[in-house]
């Protein structure tokens, strides 16, 4: 597992270094997101989730993985977006995300997958300070193809200890809520 | 592949753990010969596998250990707490040689001090010191011995009329061990002649078993009187020249004279055969007799043996690729089943239920291959309270119970060091020092009880000490140090009682090495809640705590009842399910406060699952509750549609979903969709606190 983890560090960081990095964009309410294409394992058609009862509303459920389980998370819930209806062009794209030293398998809902695209790494621009929608703690680079700004998240922030714990945070005061309303 | 170096070091492992356990019994146990025997028999393996691996200081220093235990044997010394000290020692510091063929520094130094040690207690005669060859001859006064009995018994006529029924006497006789039944019916009449209320039967029988005579005997207490009993017997010490040819048999038995089985010997022919043909005996009687010899070949067969079971060693890693593999086989069946029950073609379904009863024998048996007695870990226990009660001058015993407690292996070596800390912890905070437990008028010698025990599909362990118990004032105030609970928080003792598994907590006012860096307790709890587990304690000051550890039996497949709620399945480990009962309207209409089900009259407090889940949509005209027992306890959970039992693969949630209560994980259904499964404790302790939250919170207005 750690050797694991050192190669995947590894191959980032020579992504950022070397010339240009492979980003795999997709659309979230209308706006391009991308993640680095070395975190990304495969691209499912959207099926159906099983919900996991009294957890947070991003955590939308867990579906199988030939076998194993995976949990599903909806990046828009968790970046405050509007919500939309499952059509054919949803997808779950499955990512390999660092936590707490450990690579777990992480399906992140997507509006609809574009395409896989090289960006000289000269093009990215570092996480402006205001203007953007989502957490700047969330967002690792702003790439430009053509006219279009592409968002490159930073995955393990997303799902990272810090936002996970708000989470928790955030449930255990809803159960709070709930025993009040039993009152 | 395993070479056999590294075969060697796992038996020398194995041996020391042996040794060791024997080295403790002896303690309190100093003249039983058998345990003088297995250290012994320990070391010499160990003495003569590794000259053999080219081990040989290893070979020399356990040469001297074999020559004092031989004394030993011989009575001539006496085993001495210091004896088993220094073996003891010796047996660690041989576990660290096993690594290496030759010594380093530290180890020769050792393994010399070691040696004096002994030398000063027992002269060494190296003139004498001859390889003793180990002596396996064992008196044959076993008390597993197992006798072979002839029964035979023919009912009274009127045994039917007075109401003794032969079936009870059967089953007796076959819960005595094993044994073969032959009915003789040649006395039954023809039908128009014959009356159905009377007997006409005699039954013969041939048991092997480790009762007495007087035992068997005593079956027949009620019926002695009017029936025709006997019980017989048969010897064969001499096994070689007992009798066990059908002809030899059938005389001994007293039904054939040797002159008629000389007779019929004559001809060539099964004699058998002959003997029927010739109408000396009834057929019946000659199925007796083979029965007879059955048995008895098969007694003569195991005794040969000797060994009930040979033994294969197998690495774990492959154990646990069969066992991943069954797991997905369930998956399979469980789709077969379904597409079979969806055509209904009767092939398929015959086929079906065919391969699920195979699924499932298969699945128990690569169950059973990885469960272990939770025993083969408490010798590691006995070894750790009786070096640390050294240490600390403190006089401790530990009691163990329910050794034989089988539990998956893969969660036995996981359980180890929580276990061990929760005992260091016991023996560091809860048992005082002989002084002080003077003072409180308790004896001088205190306990520490390791017990285990089933529990429908979970395995509950308890760690208990007669110590003082927690002082729940200085947990209380340390717990405000720390920041955990505010100095105007109302807490129930066992609230505070809980705290002591919070990160960073340690109420040891002076670090030693055994406990009290902090790092204890929490880390149990994570380790307990990794294998689907949960702690709880109960501790009265003054009196001791208890530390109740209770663990799922197995990680990976359990017998489960599906259950849908919404439109999602939910799955219920059946072990916990008692019955499924169809909500009564009224109970639901009311929305009464308290939860209650009635079950012919007594009340069950239940869980709304629909609105424990928040699920959306309407309920159907009718529910159903699911009663479930938990411990002591009964509790209900109110679902939509009860579906049925189901071989539940159980597949963790992995780290994202570590913080959610009341799931044990989820498992893949058969059309590939997943299904949460339940954690009916979980569930009902949660519950439970949600009603008793408000409570505490009045009390804080």
């Amino acid at each position: 597992m750690a050797e694991n983890a050192e190669d995947l560090d590894h191959i980032e960081e020579l992504n950022i270094n070397s010339e240009s990095v492979q980003i795999l964009t997709f659309t979230l309410d209308d706006e391009v997101y991308g993640a680095d294409i070395v975190q990304i394992q495969e691209v499912l058609e959207y099926r159906k989730v099983t919900r996991v009862p009294r957890t947070p509303d991003f955590l939308l459920g867990v579906i199988n993985l030939r076998g194993h389980v995976v949990p599903v998370i909806d990046l828009r819930k968790q970046f405050n977006m509007n919500q939309s209806e499952i059509t054919v062009n949803t997808c779950i794209v499955i990512v390999d995300v660092m936590l707490d030293g450990e690579k777990i398998p992480l399906g992140l809902l997507a509006d609809a997958v574009k395409e896989v695209i090289e960006l000289p790494t000269k093009q990215l621009s570092p996480p402006p300070r205001i203007g953007t929608r989502i957490d700047t703690r969330y967002i690792r680079g702003i790439g430009k193809d053509h006219d279009d700004f592409i968002i490159i998240l930073d995955l393990p922030q997303v799902i990272g200890q810090e936002s996970l714990q708000d989470v928790y945070q955030a449930v255990s005061s809803k159960e709070t809520q709930s025993t009040d309303e039993d009152e | 592949m395993i070479g056999p170096i590294e075969t060697f070091k796992m038996e020398a492992n194995e041996h020391l753990v042996n040794l060791e356990a024997a080295l403790l019994e002896l303690e309190t146990n100093p003249d039983n010969a058998d345990l003088i025997d297995t250290a012994f028999r320990a070391i010499h393996t160990i003495k003569g596998a590794g000259g053999m691996f080219g081990y040989q200081e290893l070979t020399n220093f356990t040469h001297h250990l074999e020559s004092v235990l031989d004394k030993v044997r011989n009575n001539e010394i006496h085993i001495s707490a210091e004896l088993i000290g220094i073996f003891l020692d010796s047996g660690d510091l041989i576990s660290t040689l096993l690594d290496n063929t030759q010594f380093n520094e530290d180890q020769k130094l050792l393994s010399d001090a070691l040696l004096e040690r002994l030398f000063a207690l027992v002269p060494s005669n190296e003139t004498q010191a001859q390889n003793t060859t180990c002596n396996e001859n064992k008196k044959e006064i076993n008390e597993n011995e197992k006798h072979f009995y002839r029964i035979r018994f023919t009912p009274d006529k009127t045994t039917f009329t007075t109401g003794f029924d032969v079936t009870p006497i059967l089953r007796e006789l076959q819960s005595y061990g094993d044994y073969l039944v032959t009915t003789h019916i040649s006395k039954v009449p023809p039908l128009v002649e014959m009356n159905p209320e009377e007997c006409y039967l005699k039954w013969d029988v041939t048991l092997v078993s480790q009762e007495s005579i007087s035992t068997i005997e005593d079956i027949f207490i009620f019926v002695q009187d009017d029936w025709d009993v006997t019980v017989e017997q048969v010897h064969f010490q001499d096994t070689e020249e007992h009798p066990d040819r059908l002809g030899d048999l059938l005389v001994s038995r007293g039904i054939l004279s040797s002159d008629d089985l000389e007779h019929a010997l004559e001809g060539k022919q099964k004699i058998g055969q002959i003997l029927s043909e010739k109408g000396l005996v009834d057929n019946s009687e000659i199925d007796a007799a083979l029965n007879e010899q059955k048995m008895m070949r098969q007694l003569k067969q195991n005794k040969a043996s000797d060994q009930p079971d040979s033994t294969v060693k197998v690495p774990a890693s492959r154990l646990d690729k069969l066992m991943n593999l069954v797991g997905e086989l369930v998956i399979v069946q469980a789709r077969l089943n379904q597409v079979a029950h969806r055509e209904q073609i009767e092939d398929i379904n015959a086929i079906a239920e065919e391969l699920d009863h195979l699924t499932t024998q298969m699945r128990d048996q690569t169950f059973s291959i990885r469960m272990l007695p939770i025993g083969t870990t408490f010798g590691r226990f006995r070894r750790l309270v009786r070096d640390l009660s050294r240490d600390l001058n403190k006089k401790i015993e530990l009691q163990t119970f329910g050794a034989e407690t089988e539990l998956d292996k893969m969660v036995i070596d996981k359980l180890g060091d929580p276990l061990v800390h929760l005992i260091r912890n016991s023996i560091d905070h809860g048992i005082e020092t002989a002084a002080e437990r003077k003072e409180t008028k308790k004896p001088a010698m205190g306990v520490i009880t390791l017990s285990a025990e089933h529990s429908n599909s979970h395995v509950i362990i308890k760690i208990k000490d007669d110590g003082k118990g927690l002082n729940t004032q200085i947990i209380r105030q340390k717990a405000i140090d720390k920041h955990l609970i505010k100095p105007d928080d109302h807490l129930t003792d066992e609230q505070i009682h809980q705290l002591i598994f919070e990160p960073g907590f340690s109420t040891a006012q002076k670090v030693s090495d055994i406990s009290g860096r902090g790092v204890g307790m929490d880390v149990v709890r994570k380790s307990i809640v990794e294998l689907g587990g949960s702690v709880s304690i109960n501790s009265h000051e003054g009196y001791g705590t208890e530390f109740t550890v209770r663990l799922p039996m197995t990680l990976a497949i359990i017998e489960g009842l599906m259950v849908m709620v919404g439109d999602e399945h939910y799955v219920l480990p059946l072990s916990s399910v008692e019955e499924c009962i169809e909500m009564p309207s009224m109970e639901l209409t009311q929305r009464s406060r308290k939860r209650l089900v009635d079950v012919r009259g007594e009340q069950i407090p239940f869980l709304y699952l629909r609105e424990w889940f928040s699920t959306t949509g309407n309920p159907p005209a009718i529910e159903q509750v699911v009663i479930t027992h938990i411990g002591e306890e009964r509790f209900g959970f109110c679902v939509d549609e009860v579906i049925g039992q189901y071989q539940t693969v159980i597949k963790r949630l992995g780290k994202l979903y570590e913080g959610t209560v009341g799931f044990s994980g989820a498992t893949i259904l058969g059309d590939g969709s997943v299904a949460m499964i339940l954690d009916p404790q979980a569930l009902m302790d949660t519950a439970n606190n949600g009603r008793s939250q408000p409570e505490l919170r009045v009390v804080n207005h």
